[in-house]
């Protein structure tokens, strides 16, 4: 008994020594090592893709935000600010309800079923807006011509892009709030259109951000 | 050229991706099981281990080394997340709640990555890089050990002999895991995935006001948690965050991950057992499901039956659009087919028959690759079965790869294939049973069956993919989860090895003209086949109640 009790204590000690060791591998050197080679090699990437506009950080080309009008007085939800090109819906972000001193973004979606009567509601509503959103007097939206990825939500809340139909549909909307020709407006949506890589690889897509900055560049412009 | 199209040239890209890399992989790592050469950092372990990496092992002391070694890795994680609150470099976040700690080293050691957790604001860089991150290489590492020492039961006659496990796992992580990962995450870098060691800081946005962000080593713990077939994302959203997974081509290379080492390894068997032709028997089998599967997947996500997916006209709830529905349902498969469970679109929100088919890819055992090392060992323990079955039509003795498949070896892999399925339907069915686990389910009806049958088959398959409305950090689910993850991993593992160990020690018995010809696509054909009624006989009923009433319901 008592030697079946050392021999286990024994191969515990084993197995914890082959596990510091192994930690000090994949643990410390190989993460510092691969750190290294990215800051040199590409140290933009490595912290985040930044993108910069009039000198200040303005976020990330990967990362989606909203543009949203400020909160009013009594306001709960913000209203979004339809003079900017619109993201899709962020019902699955969460925020942080651990380590609270901090303001952090959770990411993650609704995790709601095809059949689950909420997210049935959050996509009529969605729709709904989208359509009286982007309606101007001269230009009617239909429903039939609002893409899915306008009415749902991303798997990370954070889907920095939206696809070439949400954003066309956006264009007279877009072009009316800001004073500007709709034609202007559509070439900048294609300008900023990017297709799948090498032909094939994922979906056609715009990216909000950087849709948003050339909008705003424009405006500074004209 | 229209997304279904496009998605199929990417399914095609990637199978050719993996036919040019099986090859050299596979027989890297025959090299590596095989050599009698130790490298000096390897040395310099084994003496820290205090190990003798030149001793044969038994099959009870090769088990002994598992578990050892695994004991130590529950231990160390727990303690870490334990005392996380006092550890420098965890960004001051607090120390983990004793139920959650236990379920996520429980999770981690097993391989299974199943998180109760929040990512982004609960685990610090310790925890992350120095914890789970090493969990990510060395469970995967000692899947690779029990799978070679599977194989190695059957070239050894008479001797019983498997191995050292130390040797194996050591140069599992020294000359596969890690050479291969540093170059994945300096790849996932050039796309775009962040690798810093940044604290929580302030990114402006377009219409003003910062957002707090925290930084992380996290292409170096991406490359890992694919290759290893981990699934533990940094993030909460996992390979859908667009810091883990920025582009088409970093989704299409993760893919690719998952699946290269448990493809690659049934070359290495083929070539350890000395007849590559065998090794592509087992890999026609994998090859055949996964496909299958992948095509059931794209065409229930593209035709999106379900009232919310009807309304928005797309099933792209949960999904992202630079990924899109097409490689959504190729990842989907890839993960739930091989132990890994990260995604890159969120399980809950597929269509109903897609949901059954992940829980399905899970529930047969994930063989098809499956996970690093416990694939190939899963497969093989299916082909001893396939063999029996055909042995029992034809009236002969069954024998495999030379071997005798008598009373012994049949009793240890009928208890390998009766434990996951035991521990996945009595939890589900205790929880169900129980007044209060029902109340962290967010959907309801058959949706929310789903959430926790799929929770168990995570589990209890260490895959750790979720049905992620289920609200599983609660004292139950971290319990039993926790429990069904360690026991799902490693009584397998004990039967996995006493057959080894059973064959090493018979003699060999030539081929004859009544030997069938397990190389043969015949024998494929009856390995699908054998494996799709086993596990649909098993899962049935319980398939029934949430997926396919679902699906039918649509």
């Amino acid at each position: 008994m008592n030697n079946s009790v050392s021999n286990t204590a024994r191969l515990l000690g084993a197995g914890l020594r082959a596990l510091l060791a192994l930690t000090l591998v994949t643990g410390v050197l190989y993460p510092l090592v691969v750190t290294g080679i990215a800051q040199g090699l590409f140290h933009d990437r490595a912290n985040g893709s930044e993108v910069k506009a009039d000198g200040r950080v303005v976020g990330s080309s990967l990362i989606g935000q909203a543009y949203n009008l400020p909160l009013k007085k009594g306001q709960e939800t913000p209203e979004p600010d339809l003079k900017w090109f619109q993201g899709r819906p962020q019902n699955g972000l969460g925020s942080n309800s651990v380590n609270t001193r901090y303001k952090l973004v959770l990411s993650g979606a609704t995790n709601r079923s095809g059949d689950d009567e909420e997210l049935i509601q959050w996509v009529k509503d969605a729709k709904a807006a989208v359509v009286e959103d982007n309606s101007t007097g001269t230009h009617k939206v239909k429903p039939s011509q609002v893409p899915a990825d306008a009415v749902t939500s991303s798997g990370s809340g954070l889907d920095p892009d939206i696809s070439p139909e949400y954003a066309d549909l956006q264009v007279h909307r877009v072009a009316g709030k800001n004073g500007l020709p709709v034609a202007r407006v559509e070439k900048l949506v294609d300008e900023h259109t990017e297709g799948r890589t090498l032909g094939f690889m994922g979906e056609p897509r715009v990216n909000v951000l950087a849709l948003n900055i050339a909008l705003r560049e424009l405006l500074t412009k004209s | 050229m229209g997304p279904v199209l496009a998605g199929v040239l990417q399914l095609l890209a990637l199978v050719a991706a993996l036919a040019l890399a099986h090859r050299p992989l596979g027989d890297h790592m025959a090299r590596v099981y095989s050599s009698d050469r130790h490298w000096r950092v390897e040395k310099w372990i084994y003496k820290g281990i205090g190990a003798d990496p030149g001793t044969q092992m038994r099959w009870p002391a090769y088990l002994r080394g598992v578990l050892a070694f695994s004991a130590a890795g529950v231990l160390f994680l727990y303690l870490l997340q334990r005392l996380q609150g006092v550890l420098p470099g965890s960004l001051g976040f607090s120390s983990i709640d004793p139920d959650q700690a236990f379920n996520t080293a429980a999770s981690f050691v097993s391989n299974t990555n199943w998180q109760s957790y929040y990512g982004e604001q609960a685990m610090g860089h310790v925890v992350q890089t120095a914890g789970l991150a090493v969990q990510n290489f060395v469970s995967a590492a000692v899947g690779m050990a029990v799978a070679v020492a599977l194989v190695r039961g059957f070239m050894r006659s008479r001797s019983g002999e498997l191995g050292n496990f130390w040797s194996d796992m050591v140069r599992g992580v020294t000359r596969i895991l890690l050479p291969v990962a540093a170059i994945a995450a300096v790849v996932l870098v050039a796309c775009g995935v962040i690798q810093n060691f940044s604290g929580i800081h302030e990114v402006g946005q377009f219409t003003g006001g910062p957002q707090q962000w925290n930084g992380g080593a996290l292409a170096s713990q991406e490359a890992i948690k694919e290759l290893g077939t981990n699934g533990g994302g940094y993030f909460n959203a996992n390979s859908a965050h667009p810091f883990e997974n920025p582009s088409p081509f970093s989704n299409l290379f993760e893919i690719f991950l998952i699946l290269v080492i448990p493809f690659s390894l049934t070359r290495t068997f083929g070539r350890m057992v000395g007849s590559p032709r065998q090794g592509y028997a087992i890999l026609g089998t994998m090859a055949t499901i996964w496909l299958g599967f992948t095509a059931l997947m794209m065409w229930t996500e593209f035709a999106h039956p379900g009232p919310a997916f009807d309304l928005a006209g797309g099933a792209m709830e949960g999904k992202e659009v630079r990924l899109g529905v097409s490689t959504s349902s190729i990842w989907a498969v890839a993960t739930t087919l091989t132990s890994t469970g990260a995604v890159n679109s969120f399980h809950s929100s597929f269509t109903g028959f897609g949901g059954g088919i992940q829980l399905l890819g899970m529930q047969l055992g994930e063989i098809a690759p499956g996970g690093v090392g416990s694939g190939l060992y899963g497969m093989l323990i299916m082909a001893v079965i396939a063999v029996f079955v055909a042995g029992l039509m034809v009236g002969r003795t069954p024998e495999y790869l030379g071997r005798k498949i008598g009373t012994r070896e049949i009793k240890l892999a009928a208890c390998y294939i009766l434990i996951t399925p035991a521990l996945v339907l009595v939890l589900t069915a205790a929880a169900m049973a129980l007044p209060t686990p029902g109340d962290s389910m967010t959907n309801s009806g058959a949706h929310g069956f789903s959430e926790i049958l799929y929770a168990y088959s995570s589990g209890a398959n260490n895959n750790g993919s979720a049905f992620a409305g289920l609200n599983a950090d609660t004292q139950w689910f971290n319990t039993t989860i926790g429990l069904a993850m360690l026991l799902g991993r490693f009584l397998p593992m004990v039967f996995v090895l006493a057959l080894a160990g059973s064959l090493a020690g018979q003699r060999p018995i030539p081929v004859t003209a009544g030997t069938l010809r397990t190389e043969k696509p015949l024998f494929t054909g009856l390995l699908v086949g054998a494996i799709l009624i086993i596990t649909g006989l098993t899962y049935f009923p319980a398939l029934a109640l949430g997926p396919l009433a679902e699906g039918l319901a649509a």
